[in-house]
């Protein structure tokens, strides 16, 4: 910092206005401690409190009868549960790869001097725009086998084509996959595309006239250039996977029975429908635990590589 | 202090990658045209849903048996769009979307402004003011953000019926409003990091307080964060669907909660031009934001994510 080399009046003002400083620091507190507070409580002490009424028996009200772990093991006993676990796992790979796979060759192709190349990406990134309501009510009617996909297909000529994964307790968790995709595709790509802009074409270039193919350039020296990108991508996908909610009760609403349930339907199923909170706690906790596995190295790594610049 | 890093994602100027294009040959030309295949087909995918809706929500009942979803409205009409406005079915309650409409701008506006206007202070607060802990009560903030909602809503729902905020309006506006401020805060804060120090300091030797170097310096610089935080909230606010469906009822619901009645409502023959019209309505402002400010929408999404 440019400092202690300016002897002038201002310099005695400066060092002066110094007490003033602190005074800035005890507003600077002031103006931060409501919202310190609230999210303090509505965070921190909610979370506690949420881990206090799994380990108790209540059920449609908190009741604060304590019974140490006990929900937890019910809670892994329970076909539901498990079912919903293997969901999410299903989910949350097939999502993140498809996902970063198509993102990844799409911003590659994008950033080949493509025409329109505007118009193309506001396309792609419209469905960040809409609801994961919206989404699954689109994507629902397209998957009903009467009327969607399997009715064009048949009308085409294909009379015994089909398509009924919605309806299909093996197949309705792909389902979720496929519009889930559709929605995060081309958000995958945008930040692809922003992390193939910032490497240095010279680089690039210099390769180019040593002979290497375009394929080439890309998979031994572009890629691995932008594998910081890889790291968020993966992180928000798995993220977004493990809070997915809305686009699930849009679309299959955890059915057939409850062969598409998440742990978030379960946890609300079980806290607002079936009235039995101490296993929407359990499972609220396990859910939250989960994320916090994902986000505090994430964050922390994040934080940590500011303090440096 | 180090040059600003001002790695903003997608504000890059364009560099040149060298392209098929300079090689003449049939194989490159070939591998162009696979290229805008791919492309264009993704385009089709990410457009058919929409396309597909606004087709059927145009159609008369009968079409939607007889045709496919692609085949286009032989005698299009705006008769879906006017049930779901006025007289579609939200459970047993025939009253269309606009009052849930006009619920949701009733959330989402004065969360909006509150959460903006909270998180621009805060901001400014841990940037220019450097105290002891300012980074740990940040990290503390920005974890609240990415704490998933599951963990919190049973307190939240005993706390709202404590206030005696339970299922209306200012209860979820509470709500968003403390719930969006890490995410605003984290916005103004990152934007604000980058303002040199020297300007608030000359501004400080000057005589300026706290707030008045706020208002008259750091707030009218901030406009182009603020343009993408309100929207970044706006657009999350109008399309939650979790915090509406556990503290509201009946109602006082927004209007994806409304949305996912409609469309699940059993009564009679399901009118799925009707329910097409309903989704796109409750689409629309997030839609019109996207069209009118997608650079400042692409940002927030990019800020909200990447710079965790």
């Amino acid at each position: 910092m440019p400092e202690g080399r300016i002897y002038s009046p201002g310099h005695a003002v400066a060092v002066a206005g110094f007490g003033g400083g602190s005074r800035q620091v005890l507003t600077a507190l002031a103006v931060l401690i409501p919202s310190m507070l609230a999210v303090g409580l509505f965070v921190y002490v909610f979370v506690a409190w949420t881990g206090v009424i799994s380990l108790t028996t209540s059920r449609f009200a908190p009741d604060y009868t304590f019974v140490g772990l006990s929900q937890y093991f019910k809670l892994w006993a329970n076909d539901r549960w498990i079912t919903s676990v293997a969901n999410l796992g299903i989910f949350s790979l097939l999502f993140i790869g498809l996902t970063v796979g198509a993102g990844l060759v799409l911003a590659i192709f994008l950033d080949q001097r493509i025409r329109a190349e505007n118009a193309i990406r506001t396309i792609y990134l419209y469905p960040m725009a809409i609801s994961f309501i919206v989404t699954g009510i689109a994507w629902k009617w397209l998957l009903t086998p009467d009327l969607g996909i399997e009715k064009l297909v048949r009308s085409w000529g294909f009379a015994d084509f089909k398509f009924d994964w919605i309806v299909d307790p093996r197949m309705a968790i792909y389902t979720i996959v496929i519009a889930a995709f559709w929605q995060s595709a081309g958000f995958v790509m945008a930040i692809f595309l922003a992390a193939l802009r910032g490497v240095d074409s010279e680089i690039i270039k210099a390769a180019r006239i040593d002979g290497a193919s375009l394929p080439e350039i890309y998979r031994s020296i572009v890629i691995p250039m932008v594998r910081p990108a890889f790291l968020s991508v993966i992180v928000i996908l798995l993220y977004q996977a493990l809070r997915s909610f809305d686009l699930v009760v849009a679309l299959t609403n955890g059915g057939p029975g409850f062969a598409s349930d998440l742990p978030t339907t379960f946890m609300f199923k079980y806290t607002f429908g079936r009235s039995q909170l101490a296993q929407g706690a359990a499972s609220a906790i396990m859910i939250t635990m989960t994320v916090a596995a994902v986000m505090i190295p994430y964050l922390y790594s994040e934080l940590r590589h500011e303090r440096r610049r | 202090m180090n040059a600003v890093d001002s790695a903003h994602l997608g504000a890059r100027p364009r560099t040149a990658l060298p392209t098929t294009q300079q090689r003449s040959d049939g194989f490159a030309i070939a591998g162009r045209i696979a290229i805008y295949a791919t492309l264009i087909a993704f385009a089709l995918f990410f457009l058919a849903p929409l396309v597909v809706m606004l087709v059927t929500s145009l159609k008369p009942a009968d079409e939607i048996r007889s045709g496919t979803f692609l085949a286009l409205p032989v005698a299009p009409t705006l008769e879906a769009w006017s049930k779901a406005w006025t007289s579609a079915c939200v459970g047993v309650n025939c009253i269309g979307v606009a009052p849930f409409y006009l619920n949701t701008f009733l959330i989402t506006v004065p969360a909006t402004v509150l959460s903006t206007l909270i998180g621009a202070i805060n901001g400014y607060a841990l940037t220019q003011v450097e105290f002891r802990g300012s980074r740990f009560i940040y990290g503390l903030l920005m974890l609240g953000c990415f704490t998933p909602y599951q963990g919190v809503m049973i307190p939240v729902a005993r706390t709202l019926g404590f206030l005696d905020l339970a299922g209306s309006l200012s209860g979820l506006v509470l709500i968003h409003t403390i719930y969006g401020v890490c995410f605003t805060t984290m916005f103004f804060r990152n934007y604000f990091l980058d303002v040199p120090k020297e300007l608030t300091r000359a501004a400080r030797v000057d005589g300026a307080g706290f707030f008045q170097i706020f208002f008259a310096i750091m707030l009218p610089m901030s406009l182009p964060i603020m343009v993408v935080t309100v929207i970044w909230q706006f657009t999350s606010i109008w399309n939650d669907f979790l915090f509406g469906v556990a503290f509201t009822t009946g109602e006082n619901a927004p209007i994806m909660v409304a949305l996912n009645n409609i469309v699940n409502s059993s009564t009679g023959e399901r009118e799925y031009n009707v329910d097409m019209a309903a989704a796109l309505l409750a689409a629309l402002p997030t839609i019109v934001i996207y069209v009118l400010a997608g650079k400042y929408f692409i940002r927030g999404l990019m800020a909200g994510s990447v710079k965790g």
